[in-house]
């Protein structure tokens, strides 16, 4: 049999015509620097402790507008908290710490008030959280708070947050049932719903499909990628094929630091960093 | 080991078992058509069952591999480039089997008024099999791409033969029927060199997640 190891041919030396072009820095990508003309939301040098644990460290990542990004990574890796400190939900947790800056258009969010930050950077939870109450109160809860029924119908607020939120349909005729009436995937759209009341200009979602079958994942998917006309959406999953169907850009986290941001083409198909390849491949975590 | 760490162990063990079964293919119909060696051209007919064979093989377990683990960075590179490389590789044998078979019908005639030196031609085209195997068992894509360039010599090696060969045809037509086997030879030994640049293609997409073909290579000359 003919040794496949060894070759006889003298080859002419390495030419470098093809030398790789798609190996990029951990976090300075392709994605992430033609982010920086058009990225509405920025993370820099961000640290977060809970009491005397340092769960993110020294994160810095930027999301386009009017695109999705995925953050990836195993339980405990820190992405959540990430998440969760872009609209300064984290701020209601006893004994926390952030450090770094977080901006939304160029400005410090810790320069808002509250109220507005949470307007204008909606959150969406794993599991769905709809108030004890119909599914027209639901919607017009933040809306009413946010004083924004002046000239507006609250009906009109109803209808257009629900077609949004590909629920319009199905709840039309039900408005003032309970929204615990609603199946698990319908209360997960309210849930989006609600949110989007408030015109927010970033949805944050984390693991918004957990709890939801097949069907119910799949028009929450196509909700995103209809919505990402009209806010920038950030979403942690743990589903490595929705991030890839879903998101532009993915962001893959560990041990509480950012390993690579890239497109997520790019990410699912050639990662830069070992850590990213041994992560999605199932290698570990 | 995980048990879809092995299936893929078993998917690129089989592709090696192929490439290394169709590189000695070549290797004997090369052989049966130098040497005049009747039992390597039948030999290498024979073994056409068993490449064809693996060719599925290796396309059922990589299809399995899509469905179950849904792959995703390197893992997908190597199912995408085993389902391209086994097509080559079966390509590649039935191409040996053309050979076999012109040598054995060139075996009952005479030579060319003008014989032709094919060796220059032959030991290039088995080292650009080899090295292209030896790239993908190392994942080796600088070795690869020193075979996509080698493939440029290969065409007009075979350009050469092909213009002697018609020369001979015109002055002799007499001879125009085995001059045909040596030209099918000739293009036969050409196309393996094709299939072995693909393969060496699809090393550098595996190594390096880069797509490199139909490209213009640094130095060399526009077809």
């Amino acid at each position: 049999m003919v040794s496949t190891s060894e070759t006889k041919m003298a080859y002419p030396p390495e030419t470098t015509a093809y030398a790789p072009e798609n190996k990029m820095s951990p976090t300075s990508t392709e994605g992430t620097k033609s982010a920086t003309a058009t990225a509405k939301l920025r993370a820099a040098n961000v640290n977060f402790h809970y009491g005397s644990f340092h769960a993110l460290h020294d994160v810095s990542m930027e999301f386009q507008e009017n695109k999705v990004t995925a953050l990836i990574g195993p339980s405990g890796c820190g992405k959540s908290t990430f998440l969760r400190n872009l609209n300064r939900i984290n701020e209601t947790l006893r004994d926390t710490r952030l450090e770094g800056e977080i901006t939304l258009d160029g400005q410090n969010i810790m320069d808002f008030d509250i109220t507005e930050v949470r307007r204008r950077v909606g959150m969406v939870f794993q599991r769905p959280n709809p108030f004890p109450k119909s599914i027209f109160e639901n919607i017009i809860y933040g809306p009413k708070i946010n004083g924004m029924l002046k000239g507006t119908s609250a009906a009109e607020i109803v209808e257009k947050s629900l077609r949004r939120a590909a629920l319009w349909e199905e709840a039309k005729d039900k408005l003032h049932e309970s929204a615990y009436a609603l199946s698990g995937g319908q209360q997960q759209r309210l849930c989006i719903a609600r949110a989007l009341a408030v015109n927010p200009e970033v949805l944050l979602l984390d693991e918004p499909c957990s709890a939801l079958d097949p069907i119910a994942t799949a028009k929450i998917e196509d909700l995103l990628v209809s919505l990402k006309d009209q806010c920038t959406i950030v979403i942690v999953t743990h589903n490595m094929q929705q991030a890839a169907r879903v998101a532009d850009t993915t962001g893959f986290f560990l041990m509480g630091r950012l390993i690579e941001h890239a497109k997520t083409d790019m990410i699912f198909k050639n990662p830069a960093c070992k850590e990213t390849e041994d992560y999605i491949t199932g290698r570990f975590g | 080991m995980r048990p879809f760490e092995e299936d893929f162990k078993l998917l690129d063990g089989s592709l090696q078992e192929m490439g290394a079964l169709v590189a000695r293919s070549i290797r004997r119909s090369v052989y049966a058509f130098i040497e005049k060696n009747e039992d390597f051209a039948h030999q290498v007919i024979r073994d056409e069952a068993r490449i064809d064979q693996l060719e599925i093989q290796i396309d059922d377990l990589a299809t399995s591999l899509i469905v179950r683990d849904q792959p995703v960075a390197s893992d997908m590179r190597l199912i995408v480039v085993a389902i391209k490389i086994s097509t080559d590789l079966e390509r590649m044998g039935d191409l040996a089997v053309h050979i076999a078979e012109r040598s054995l019908s060139l075996m009952s005639q005479p030579l060319l008024p003008e014989p032709l030196d094919f060796s220059p031609l032959t030991s290039t085209v088995e080292s650009m099999v080899l090295g292209s195997l030896s790239a993908f068992s190392r994942r080796d894509a600088a070795l690869a791409r020193e075979i996509v360039v080698a493939d440029d010599a290969v065409d007009q090696m075979r350009a050469e033969i092909s213009h002697r060969v018609i020369e001979q045809m015109q002055r002799e037509p007499s001879c125009i029927p085995r001059a045909q086997d040596y030209l099918t030879i000739a293009r036969s030994l050409e196309r393996i060199a094709d299939h072995a640049t693909n393969i060496a293609e699809d090393v550098i997409f595996l190594a390096q997640g880069v797509d490199v073909r139909h490209r213009q290579l640094e130095g060399t000359a526009a077809n």
